[in-house]
């Protein structure tokens, strides 16, 4: 047999079997995409339904008649216990507990970060590390020891003290993130700075947070949905009107007496989980870049 | 004219690690000082000392007549350039150079004359708007010195400045910073390891080796009296021939034999130098070894040596002769008659010849 054989006779079936692997692949693919977007469909669609049809109809069928008004009680009408305010005010609860305590985050890790990394100064590793570690205790084991120090400081079941508390545990990931990020920024440019006559808030300010951008969205991006997600801190340390939207959430599904309104509580959860959701939409493709900014020279 | 750098006594340690040990120098205005030695012999960090973004352990620093041991980088009237160039990525070009002046609240007008000013010298004026990505490495460099000039300083310190830079870049810049240093008549102090720019830079070097001085003088002593076999072997390209031969003191001067392998030993007679002890190490450059009957004078002495290598270099022809056990490099014209594996009678201009010391290393006469 010849080589010329050889190639005419296995050419086209290699070609099918090339196209029919790609077929199969995609399909495969296209059923994963499916199965994870089931849910997402379920809550929506049901969110759209009256409780009528839920009772009656199909748990996957698309609403037969389109309705917003599970929307509208699960925003002001759904009742947390004994009010029925509905998410909204503990919505913007998490509003205002979570920007500040994003933003203040993460400057305090920028500013850290840049410390570690290109002002060393003796003990700078270890300090690095504890925090690292930091990043990896429990919430549960500092429940206790925070509520105390928050009772002693007297902002105990307050937004400022949730703020605090979320800061203080942010502190070690966004530092690790800005750290690695000032790492790879050669030394050279602070003494450059220096002989320039920049001092430290100088340079700060000027030189290294203008080079900042991609690991600012990473940071910000991890905090938020950190914060905004955050259960646990939420149902310690607040107290009746203090709460956060995941703690409504929670009391407004576990609540209710009587009949379940599962359309309430999918437009509710729906809602709990937008503003993440829109982050990620909107800053997402920084995301991506910023995590694999740190080899990407300035 | 007093001193417009003066360092004195100057220790440098980290932790327990003595980097810089005892560092004496002074340079007059006007001066071009090149630190030059191996990789990790201390010659940055001194660089760093000078501009105060190293503490140092003891000894002290004197710029333009004031102590300025422990004043900060920027009260130093310094400037300096870096082998990255560490030029500030998000700022333009313009914002790069006028960045000092700014920080030291200069007005705006000032900092747009002088902006031009130094543009214009250094042929950048097209850049000004561009961000440092955006520029090619020689363009780098530029605008690099272009920060440092448009401080005036008393004193430009250059950090290897030319090592990123392609052979041919790095010539055209290395003489483009002679003109400049002669043109601003400015005070520089520059780091290197290579040899050829500091001999051709210099109007003062200094060769360190593991953080302690081995010698300082103009281009031509380091050059023609080196101080020790360190300083012979490290300047120069190719390097000086360093011999080992014995010495005998006869009635014309120094009797010096050399062994050769298979043959009878080299006998020359040195007329100027004296006392040198039995054993020496004889130091001659490979220009300073001609064909016999192209080196006249005095101290010029022939005998033949088996030729082992000849290396046309266009302009020079370099051949290799074992002599004292070591490969010995001549230079020679470009038309010789030298073949490999024949004699060919040499001529040894013991003016130029260099004895040191096989223990210790240091020079002998």
């Amino acid at each position: 047999m010849t080589d010329i054989a050889l190639t005419t006779t296995h050419n086209p079936s290699r070609n099918w079997g090339r196209i029919a692997l790609r077929w199969l692949l995609f399909t495969l693919l296209g059923l994963f995409a499916l199965f994870y977007l089931m849910p997402l469909f379920v809550m929506v669609t049901t969110s759209l339904k009256s409780l009528e049809e839920i009772r009656t109809g199909s748990l996957v069928a698309f609403p037969r008649e389109v309705t917003f008004e599970a929307w509208r009680t699960a925003w002001s009408g759904a009742c947390t216990g004994i009010q029925c305010e509905g998410l909204r005010p503990y919505f913007w609860n998490s509003v205002i507990l979570a920007i500040p305590a994003v933003l203040i985050s993460t400057m305090l890790g920028a500013l850290n970060g840049y410390v570690i990394a290109q002002w060393k100064f003796k003990g700078a590793n270890l300090i690095f590390s504890l925090m690292l570690f930091g990043c990896f205790i429990p919430f549960q084991v500092v429940l206790l020891p925070m509520a105390r120090m928050l009772g002693m400081m007297g902002i105990a079941g307050t937004i400022p003290g949730l703020i605090f508390v979320h800061v203080i545990y942010g502190i070690g990931f966004t530092t690790l993130f800005f750290r690695n990020y000032y790492v790879s920024i050669p030394q050279e440019l602070v003494k450059a700075a220096k002989v320039d006559g920049a001092g430290f808030f100088r340079i700060f300010w000027s030189i290294f947070l203008p080079l900042s951008l991609p690991i600012i969205v990473v940071t910000v991006i991890w905090q938020f949905t950190q914060i905004w997600n955050d259960f646990l801190f939420g149902v310690s340390f607040s107290q009746a009107g203090t709460q956060p939207v995941t703690v409504a959430l929670n009391n407004i599904v576990n609540s209710t007496t009587g009949v379940k309104e599962y359309n309430v509580d999918m437009a509710a959860a729906i809602i709990a989980a937008l503003p993440t959701l829109l982050v990620y939409v909107v800053a997402g493709k920084y995301f991506i870049r910023g995590l694999t900014a740190g080899s990407v020279k300035g | 004219m007093a001193p417009i750098l003066d360092i004195k006594n100057l220790y440098k340690n980290y932790g327990s690690v003595e980097i810089l040990k005892d560092i004496n120098v002074a340079i007059e205005p006007g001066d071009f000082l090149v630190l030059v030695g191996p990789s990790g012999c201390g010659k940055s960090t001194l660089l760093n000392c000078i501009a105060g973004l190293e503490p140092i352990t003891a000894g002290t620093i004197d710029i333009g007549g004031r102590d300025m041991t422990h004043v900060s980088p920027k009260d130093r009237d310094i400037a300096m350039v870096f082998q990255s160039y560490a030029l500030y990525p998000t700022m333009s070009v313009a914002k790069n150079i006028t960045f000092g002046m700014k920080v030291r609240g200069v007005d705006a007008a000032t900092q747009e004359k002088k902006l031009q000013e130094v543009a214009q010298q250094l042929q950048i004026e097209p850049l000004l708007q561009r961000r440092p990505g955006q520029l090619s490495g020689g363009q780098r460099q530029r605008v690099a010195m272009g920060r440092a000039l448009v401080r005036d300083p008393k004193l430009f310190l250059f950090d290897e400045p030319l090592s990123n830079l392609d052979a041919k870049l790095r010539v055209e810049m290395r003489s483009e910073i002679k003109k400049l240093h002669h043109n601003l008549n400015a005070t520089m102090v520059y780091v290197t390891h290579d040899q050829i720019e500091a001999m051709t830079l210099a109007t003062k070097i200094v060769v360190l080796k593991g953080g302690i001085v081995q010698q300082i003088g103009s281009p031509a002593e380091i050059y023609n009296t080196p101080a020790n076999l360190f300083v012979a072997d490290f300047m120069g390209s190719p390097a000086m021939n360093l011999i080992p031969a014995r010495a005998k003191a006869n009635g014309k001067g120094t009797k010096i034999e050399i062994e050769r392998a298979g043959a009878a030993p080299l006998v020359l007679t040195d007329t100027h130098a004296k006392d040198l002890p039995e054993d020496v190490i004889l130091g001659l450059r490979p220009e300073d070894i001609a064909e016999a009957g192209f080196r006249a004078g005095e101290d010029v002495q022939e005998a033949d040596c088996l030729i082992d290598m000849v290396e046309p270099a266009g302009a020079d022809t370099y051949v290799v002769s074992q002599l004292g056990g070591k490969q010995v490099t001549a230079r020679l014209h470009a038309e010789t008659n030298a073949r490999p594996g024949e004699n060919l009678s040499l001529a040894f201009d013991l003016s130029k010849v260099s004895y040191f010391a096989p223990e210790s290393g240091e020079r002998l006469n």
